[in-house]
């Protein structure tokens, strides 16, 4: 078995650059959490099945436990704690606190990036699974956040004030 | 995780030679199977060859009318393009059906068809598994086996193949292109491509230590109304019980592929033939020689009322 050789890279965190040494093994996660201290992404079954993990990389949603962070040196990595602060809340934070979006708040910061890539998916024209007419431009309706939000369980039961939330902030 | 020395590959065949003679090392692209799989030391691959950076991204036209869709292309992406939408709906259908948003936008066209199996006995390592462990015997086989093959799996395995995507890539007569670490491409009809489980379930495909998936090519488009469906123990983000893809033509003729049910996309041809006799005699068909167990003989008729729904759709 060979030793663990740390790596070097660069992540665009936030819109800053972080420079990290790390063993390959080393997760997109345990990078944010671990390392820089980003403490907002959560680990909860750290096999992409949650999506508590939930961060955007180059603007796109992924689940960052099923990820390496070597394999993103270069990439801009967004998690919660770059959409808002607590002085100067994101829309969709904002709205899941007006909606009471959570019971506990473990699943929270998936629930938050990836309801902010859902909107951003929608208004880019990808479709899903219960889009009627593949050839039309995708819509917002309460199907289609219920279908796209599928990969973040939240164990306390928020969806309906999640489904809220989500729901004014596309001024639907 | 074991640990791993890791290298990024700047072209395919860079990528296919870095394997070659290396029976430890495996590609990473997505990575969303392989490092759940190397967190529960299932995999244990002492190097990793990084191939995202390929060029492999593209979905391109093909001179006979097709498409070229390459291997790194993104679930999400392949599920989006105007041209698979249009003339491919199966597969877009397909792609929409499998995972979660996240993971579409890691997954990767050649990574999805290499996808290892979710049979509960392969993945908890406690158990038994001919696949994970060649001789150590089948839990599966007097065990749960709810989610497991009816068909094509054999007294060493009854795993099944999870894919969606790939059961639309086989209604559609999908053919993948592979390059090997001595340089020479070759081309591999979907239909070949997974081997079924015989006496030796660990060997999953017909690729040679080290060959590298460059594209999966789409031939022409063959029109119709395409249908896919997809029966689960829930409404989003879980494997199918049973799916169904099927391309219908006006004249009652078409193609039809099942999931859920095998070791590979489940195709035959005399299912094909027997489309405009009904759900029933496409059923009959398609699961002749079945081998069920108790947890999963539902299937039988869950096909055949899912291929019933399937036809119905094709005609209204």
């Amino acid at each position: 078995m060979p030793d663990p050789v740390p790596l070097d890279l660069c992540l665009q965190v936030n819109g800053a650059p972080r420079q990290l040494s790390l063993d390959p093994r080393t997760t997109l996660l345990d990078a944010l959490r671990d390392h820089l201290h980003l403490t907002g992404s959560k680990k909860g079954c750290d096999h992409g099945q949650c999506g508590a993990c939930t961060v955007l990389v180059n603007g796109r949603r992924i689940n960052a436990c099923l990820s390496l962070a070597v394999m993103h040196d270069g990439d801009a990595i967004t998690t919660i704690e770059g959409l808002g602060t607590p002085d100067a809340l994101h829309p969709m934070q904002a709205a899941f606190i007006r909606h009471d979006g959570y019971q506990c708040g473990y699943c929270t910061p998936g629930q938050i990036c990836s309801s902010v890539a859902v909107l951003e998916e929608i208004a880019a024209g990808i479709p899903s699974h219960v889009t009627g007419d593949l050839t039309a431009e995708a819509t917002f309706t309460a199907e289609e956040v219920r279908e796209r939000m599928s990969g973040n369980i939240c164990r306390c039961g928020a969806y309906s004030n999640i489904l809220d939330a989500i729901t004014e902030v596309a001024g639907a | 995780m074991r640990a791993f020395t890791y290298e990024r590959a700047a072209t395919p065949q860079d990528a296919a030679a870095a394997l070659a003679g290396h029976p430890q090392a495996r590609f990473i692209a997505g990575g969303t199977n392989l490092l759940d799989l190397m967190k529960l030391q299932i995999e244990a691959p002492t190097h990793l060859v990084d191939v995202n950076h390929l060029g492999l991204d593209r979905i391109e036209p093909t001179p006979e009318g097709g498409l070229r869709i390459g291997a790194l292309v993104r679930n999400t992406d392949l599920a989006a393009d105007a041209r698979v939408r249009r003339d491919y709906a199966v597969l877009s259908r397909a792609l929409l059906a499998g995972a979660s948003g996240q993971l579409r936008n890691k997954a990767t066209t050649a990574g999805n068809l290499l996808q290892r199996t979710r049979c509960p006995y392969f993945y908890d390592t406690d158990q038994p598994c001919n696949k994970r462990q060649p001789g150590s015997g089948c839990g599966a086989l007097q065990g749960y086996s709810r989610q497991l093959a009816v068909i094509g799996g054999s007294e060493s395995c009854i795993a099944t193949h999870p894919s969606d995507m790939a059961v639309a890539m086989r209604a559609l007569d999908a053919v993948v292109e592979t390059i090997r670490a001595d340089g020479s491409a070759r081309a591999i009809p979907i239909a070949d491509f997974h081997l079924l489980p015989g006496d030796t379930p660990h060997l999953e495909t017909v690729l040679e230590q080290g060959e590298l998936i460059t594209a999966v090519t789409l031939p022409p488009p063959v029109g119709g109304r395409q249908v896919y469906r997809k029966v689960r123990d829930r409404a989003s983000y879980a494997f199918a019980l049973i799916s169904v893809a099927a391309v219908l033509q006006p004249d009652g003729t078409g193609r039809v592929a099942l999931g859920g049910v095998a070791p590979k996309p489940w195709r035959v041809a005399a299912a094909d033939a027997a489309l405009p006799q009904g759900a029933q005699a496409v059923a009959s068909a398609l699961l002749q020689g079945a081998a069920p167990r108790p947890d999963n003989a539902f299937k039988l008729l869950l096909a055949e009322r899912t291929l019933a729904a399937v036809l119905a759709e094709g005609r209204a």
